[in-house]
């Protein structure tokens, strides 16, 4: 369970949240939609805590113990093998020896990538990259996951699996925020679809029974020419 | 505390694991190392001053510029790929950042010294064998304070423009006070004379240590918060 009471963030003159308000209850999905700069990113770092909000608070239930993060970029070190990437994030979260190492092989598994597991991360394309991003924001068992873009770069088999993957989570009773710019990967995942535009919500409701295409066009009409048809 | 030391220490392995593995930093301070005596060595007329007047001198402006270039490495490795963003989502204590820090640069900067003192000896033909053992405390009590504001200035600057410019800039002034009790008691011993003539200089190296040890222990969490 996490929520948003009144978040409200400035950087210099740009407001990049102006009063958002949600709570997402356990096993929901929450797909988060808005075009650049619409302050999606901002939102996400401020519920993992790495930004403290001007105004108003987020909370996750279970603290930052319990959030699984991907941002941008992958976290990783270059000069460290998959495994050891894996396992040093293991180790900040607490999670004995004897249980870190079967749970790495068995994301590496999950994942389709455990044939590099001995391979330094520098070497490695841009997808597998984000598939070990994956699996380093997943070590620790999550309950709470907050994704920024986490389809970049993925090709299409890695990408259905992800998303495989986090349908298990969430009806395992994990939340998930997902940021995206593609309306067809987010819409397919949630329970709950929001659109962000210059720090605000302006459309937040279940998905119900929508379809992506339905929901592409309630985009557009509600972020007008600055969605760009759905970033 | 033990959550927070066991934290620091997987942080601090790692950090050196990864240095161990590139040794971008550690070939760029111990060859600059190597630059500055060997520029020393050649610039200076052993006819006009003597050896011994220069050498502490020579010794600690090599360590404080070879250090600093240890200091810039230390969270350059963690903007690399954003993880200093993973790093502050984990249930980690800022603490044990800095600590883990702290220890991986006494670590590096002390190999550093490692290297750099018998060069400095070979070149410069100082009789450092009789004092070996209060010159290495020395060594480490001024590295430790110089390593403990260092770190916390690295932590400051490193999401800025010009951060290996900034570094020195900031750090230089914090850097008096251990450069010349070091420079003093290093003087003292390579003179002969005995250490308890230089208590005062050690006690301030002491001092200095405590006191920034606690006060950027205390000052990093507000450094790292976006």
């Amino acid at each position: 369970m996490l929520s948003a009471e009144n978040l409200r963030h400035s950087f210099g003159s740009v407001r990049a949240l102006d009063g958002i308000s949600f709570s997402l209850p356990e096993g929901r999905t929450l797909a988060l939609f808005g075009p650049n700069g619409a302050g999606k990113t901002t939102l996400l770092k401020v519920l993992a805590g790495l930004i403290k909000p001007e105004v108003g608070r987020a909370e996750v239930s279970g603290g930052r113990r319990a959030v699984g993060w991907i941002g941008h970029q992958s976290s990783l070190y270059g000069h460290l093998t998959v495994r050891e990437n894996l396992l040093f994030w293991a180790q900040l979260y607490d999670l004995p020896a004897s249980r870190s190492g079967p749970r790495v092989t068995e994301l590496l598994e999950r994942l389709g990538i455990a044939e590099r597991a001995d391979t330094p991360v520098r070497v490695l394309s841009r997808g597998q990259m984000q598939r070990i991003t994956i699996a380093r924001a997943l070590v620790h068992d999550p309950q709470v996951l907050l994704l920024d873009e986490p389809f970049t770069g993925l090709d299409l088999a890695a990408a259905g699996e992800f998303r495989r993957l986090l349908g298990e989570l969430a009806s395992q009773g994990r939340s998930v925020v997902l940021a995206t710019h593609n309306v067809d990967e987010g819409v397919e995942l949630a329970t709950d679809i929001a659109f962000q535009l210059r720090g605000r919500f302006v459309h937040f409701a279940p998905r119900a029974a929508r379809g992506s295409a339905e929901i592409a066009e309630e985009y557009k009409r509600a972020v007008g020419n600055g969605g760009g048809g759905g970033g | 505390m033990g959550e927070v030391l066991r934290h620091a220490w997987v942080i601090a392995r790692k950090d050196l694991l990864l240095e161990f593995r590139s040794r971008t930093a550690f070939v760029s301070a111990t060859v600059f190392a190597a630059l500055v005596l060997t520029v020393f060595e050649f610039g200076r007329d052993p006819t006009a001053v003597n050896t011994n007047d220069l050498a502490p001198s020579i010794l600690w402006v090599t360590f404080t510029f070879a250090g600093m270039l240890a200091l810039n490495r230390a969270f350059q490795l963690e903007l690399e790929n954003q993880a200093l963003d993973a790093l502050l989502v984990a249930p980690i204590s800022r603490t044990s950042l800095y600590w883990a820090k702290l220890v991986a640069n006494c670590i590096f900067v002390g190999v550093v010294e490692a290297i750099g003192l018998p060069l400095f000896v070979l070149f410069f033909d100082v009789p450092v064998g009789p004092i070996l053992l209060p010159l290495l405390g020395v060594i480490a009590l001024a590295t430790i304070g110089f390593i403990a504001v260092g770190t916390l200035f690295s932590a400051m600057v490193s999401r800025t423009r010009f951060a290996e410019l900034m570094l020195p800039v900031l750090l230089l002034p914090f850097m008096v006070p251990p450069l010349i009790g070091a420079v003093q008691v290093t003087a003292q011993l390579l003179a002969g004379r005995p250490l308890s003539e230089a208590e005062g200089w050690l006690r301030l190296l002491a001092a200095y240590d405590v006191a920034f040890l606690t006060l950027a222990t205390l000052l990093f969490p507000t450094t790292v918060n976006e």
